[in-house]
């Protein structure tokens, strides 16, 4: 039954992610050149609704729909990874066009040469983990 | 019925990238797609040789499914849900693209010059794919999330490193396009 939940909304999010076009190199490119107000209000209408939800959660203290306290993870205090790290992304973002959610998408809208985009951004994954230990954060 | 294959405008996007999120906290999970790229160098063995990635990958099953939807929902959306992919961005962002030798811009969903199957064969269109991917994973998990896990849910949570991150997204977003793509394109 979970593991049917699991998949429904990953459809959702799927079908959100094409038909919105943010799976599209095209709008990533445009949100940057700041030509359009598209990518903004997508993100911007789902933050303002994201932080009125997680509010009313809290404050509610509204339980999941299996009757478990809904945790929220704080993440952990630093500049330098996240600064860094968000710079990098930011790069391959612009490059690719695609984040970690769209890519998946774009798979089973057909496009073949993406499955060339996730192998590298698996060995990425990979790389980052060999050598983190080395780097600041 | 004519309205089905229309793209989504934001204020139907925005939303239902919310009501996402809110299932995904309903159900008792969070909403962040990077950490599957770990958990699936972690199913291809990298447990064994770091230990980044020396965890039980079981308990991150239900985000590979989650993946496994977003395929679906990606071909159930480009198959049922739409008679014509282009992107209608801004014309001067197409004209812009042009110059730079894109030519499917505003023709295309995706740029054929970088995603078409015989761009597979064109050595510059495949380091792209390739340094953009690297750049994408090392970044993703260097700065603990992408636009899932830091701009909509930590951000959704003001936490100040959702914020740093999204900065730094944007920086490196906007290096890329005013610095490095005169460069290669």
């Amino acid at each position: 039954m979970r593991t049917i939940s699991y998949l429904l909304i990953g459809i959702v999010f799927g079908i959100t992610m094409y038909k919105s076009e943010a799976a599209s190199w095209f709008r990533i490119y445009e949100m940057f050149k700041f030509e359009s107000f598209h990518m903004y209000g997508i993100i911007g209408s789902a933050l303002v609704i994201g932080i009125i939800m997680v509010q009313l959660i809290k404050r509610l203290h509204i339980k999941s729909f299996y009757g478990e306290t809904i945790k929220f993870y704080p993440k952990e205090k630093s500049f330098s990874r996240y600064m860094i790290g968000g710079i990098i992304f930011g790069l391959g973002w612009a490059l690719a066009g695609a984040c970690p959610g769209p890519m998946f998408t774009l798979v089973g809208a057909g496009y073949v040469p993406i499955l060339v985009l996730i192998l590298a951004s698996i060995v990425g994954t990979f790389l980052y983990g060999l050598i983190k230990d080395k780097l600041p954060h | 019925m004519n309205w089905i294959y229309e793209p989504w405008p934001w204020y139907v996007s925005g939303p239902m990238i919310a009501l996402i999120m809110f299932l995904l906290l309903m159900v008792g999970k969070n909403f962040g797609m990077s950490s599957n790229l770990r958990t699936l160098c972690t199913i291809c063995g990298a447990g064994n040789k770091v230990n980044f990635f020396k965890f039980d990958w079981k308990s991150q099953k239900w985000n590979l499914i989650v993946v496994l939807g977003a395929i679906i929902g990606g071909f159930i959306a480009s198959t049922f849900l739409t008679n014509d992919a282009s992107v209608a961005i801004n014309p001067n962002t197409i004209a812009d693209l042009q110059e730079l030798g894109f030519e499917s811009a505003g023709k295309a969903y995706l740029p054929t010059e970088l995603f078409a199957l015989d761009a597979m064969t064109d050595i510059k269109s495949l380091s792209i794919l390739i340094i953009g991917g690297l750049l994408v994973g090392f970044g993703t998990r260097y700065a603990g999330g992408c636009t899932s896990g830091h701009a909509i849910s930590g951000l959704s949570n003001l936490q100040l490193p959702s914020l740093i991150a999204v900065i730094g997204f944007f920086i490196g977003g906007l290096v890329m396009i005013y610095i490095i793509f005169p460069l290669i394109f």
